[in-house]
């Protein structure tokens, strides 16, 4: 009851983004349409849905994003994969580690789009090039995550299924797996969106289909309306891309407390 | 002294400590946990161990256990080879639970590391989890549970593994009183069901007096056997809170112990 006195609102606190948001929309709207603001930097909301409805229509944004998905997933995956078997054998053998981490240390800062031509040179300007630095991306915070996951799996879990006789086999399945599968999933996570943002940043520097060349086109026929259309879509990607990794680490690991909302 | 256990060494399903003595390597010199520990405890025996903090009263369990070697001494098993020692099971004070498994798949682990099929070893599970009072709970995760009935899943599982050795490591250390009481007496209850040799470490006197055969009292850093005290009280123990009899029983060790802990305090500051 205090509580509830001691913050009287004039509004839920829940509704102020929604709110936000709309002023938002609405001044954009209406200086838009009075001319306060110059139409080919910042179209009007309006406008960019109406762009963004006729090119879902035309199909054509459908073209653009089934060419990015097409890289995004291959490279996630052949990315990921390499990255979760290394991860575990860095996280289970120490001597392992003390070998790779040095080469690690000095290959991760580098932002992953920078080697695009270096691979280029090596595979050639073409699809395999993109997939190519989509998975080295994705390759990095999968490996970084299995192993801290594993690392941080409390030794008594290993004590006591040594004690009940686990074999090799069960430890893994039984104990290294889902002890490390939280952090796991959560560098899944983070390799799905560093691998849609090289993905996206490959397709500007070359491809003639994708978002990434759509969002490019755009800007060179000074289409703004598109670029915003493109960027919606984009995020809408992203946004549906981590909830439902999201998803996947609720189902799959369901003893881990669900985190707090930010 | 080759593979088989000489035939004065004990009891069958006995175990042997001789001169149990352990050292860990730390980075300026070495730490005596262990000292020349010798014990013997029978076969369907409850012996528990008291002893200050830092006595290596764990050391001695995880030696006994196998998960540890010892820097010398020897731990035996009459009627077994040296290198083929019962199984035993191992309960934790905290966090000997997995978290990423239910009560139920907790329960059954140490049937399932032995190849017993699912549906038999989930049927003996759902049986001692209702010994333990978690019938309601079998499919939760042990994050929903309290610490106590963590506990008793940790307790649930060394049962239904049915080793004839269980090793107890303050299972109840991080409880309230009351809880403490509730789940001695359910220890009691299983174990008088089925008669385990139980090896349970504590620093609580009168949890030792109350439900031990015989309490061991431990020295301080290095740990040695200071004193084995047979206790007197019937089975089964109908002990009430501050029970005379438990009381002077506890006052004894106390003294035993009392000027191990005083030194031990004094070191630390």
């Amino acid at each position: 009851m205090s509580r509830r006195e001691s913050n009287r609102q004039v509004v839920d606190s829940r509704w102020i983004p929604a709110i936000v948001v709309s002023i938002a929309l609405v001044s954009w709207e209406g200086s838009a349409r009075l001319g306060a603001l110059p139409g080919f930097l910042f179209s009007s909301p309006t406008i960019v849905i109406s762009t963004l409805v006729q090119s879902l229509a035309s199909g054509e944004m459908f073209r653009h994003i089934a060419a990015t998905l097409l890289r995004v997933i291959p490279g996630l995956l052949l990315g990921a994969i390499p990255g979760f078997a290394l991860g575990i054998g860095m996280g289970l053998s120490p001597q392992l580690r003390r070998g790779l981490d040095p080469l690690l240390a000095a290959v991760h800062p580098i932002p992953k789009i920078a080697i695009l031509p270096l691979v280029m040179i090596f595979l050639g300007v073409g699809e395999a090039s993109r997939i190519a630095v989509a998975s080295v991306a994705a390759f990095f915070p999968m490996l970084i995550n299995t192993m801290a996951g594993i690392r941080q799996i409390d030794p008594i879990y290993f004590q006591v299924a040594e004690n009940y006789g686990a074999s090799r086999l069960k430890l893994l399945t039984r104990v290294v797996l889902p002890g490390s599968l939280p952090l796991v999933l959560s560098g899944l996570r983070l390799a799905a969106n560093v691998t849609l943002l090289v993905t996206i940043s490959a397709e500007i520097v070359m491809a003639d289909v994708g978002l990434g060349s759509f969002v490019w086109l755009a800007w060179e026929t000074l289409r703004v309306e598109l670029l915003y259309a493109t960027l919606i879509v984009i995020s809408t990607l992203g946004i549906t891309l981590t909830a439902s990794l999201r998803f996947l680490q609720s189902a799959l690991a369901p003893w881990e407390v669900a985190e707090p909302r930010r | 002294m080759s593979g088989t256990p000489p035939a004065t060494a004990g009891t069958q399903g006995a175990l042997v400590c001789e001169a149990v003595s352990h050292k860990y390597d730390k980075d300026d010199g070495e730490l005596a946990a262990l000292a020349d520990v010798d014990l013997q405890v029978q076969p369907g025996e409850f012996v528990s161990i008291v002893g200050p903090s830092g006595c290596g009263k764990t050391t001695l369990l995880k030696i006994i256990a196998g998960l540890m070697t010892p820097s010398s001494g020897n731990v035996s098993f009459p009627g077994h080879a040296q290198d083929d020692p019962p199984r035993n099971g191992l309960v934790f004070q905290e966090h000997g639970v997995f978290p990423w498994m239910t009560v139920l798949d907790n329960v059954a682990f140490g049937l399932e590391m032995r190849q017993v099929p699912r549906v038999e070893r989930q049927q003996r599970a759902a049986e001692f989890i209702e010994r333990v009072g978690l019938q309601e709970f079998g499919s939760s995760y042990p994050h929903q549970l309290s610490v106590g009935m963590r506990q008793r899943v940790g307790i649930a599982r060394a049962f239904v593994a049915d080793v004839p050795i269980l090793l107890m490591d303050e299972p109840f250390g991080s409880l309230d009183a009351q809880t403490k009481i509730v789940l001695q007496e359910e220890l009691l209850r299983l174990w008088s069901h089925d008669r385990k040799l139980v090896v349970y470490v504590t620093h609580d006197i009168e949890e030792a007096v109350r439900l031990g055969d015989r309490v061991l009292v431990m020295s301080g850093r290095p740990g040695r056997i200071r004193e084995d005290i047979t206790v007197p009280f019937e089975r089964p123990r109908q002990l009430g809170r501050g029970d005379p009899a438990v009381s002077e029983l506890v006052w004894h060790i106390w003294d035993l112990l009392r000027d191990d802990v005083r030194s031990g305090l004094s070191l630390r500051d």
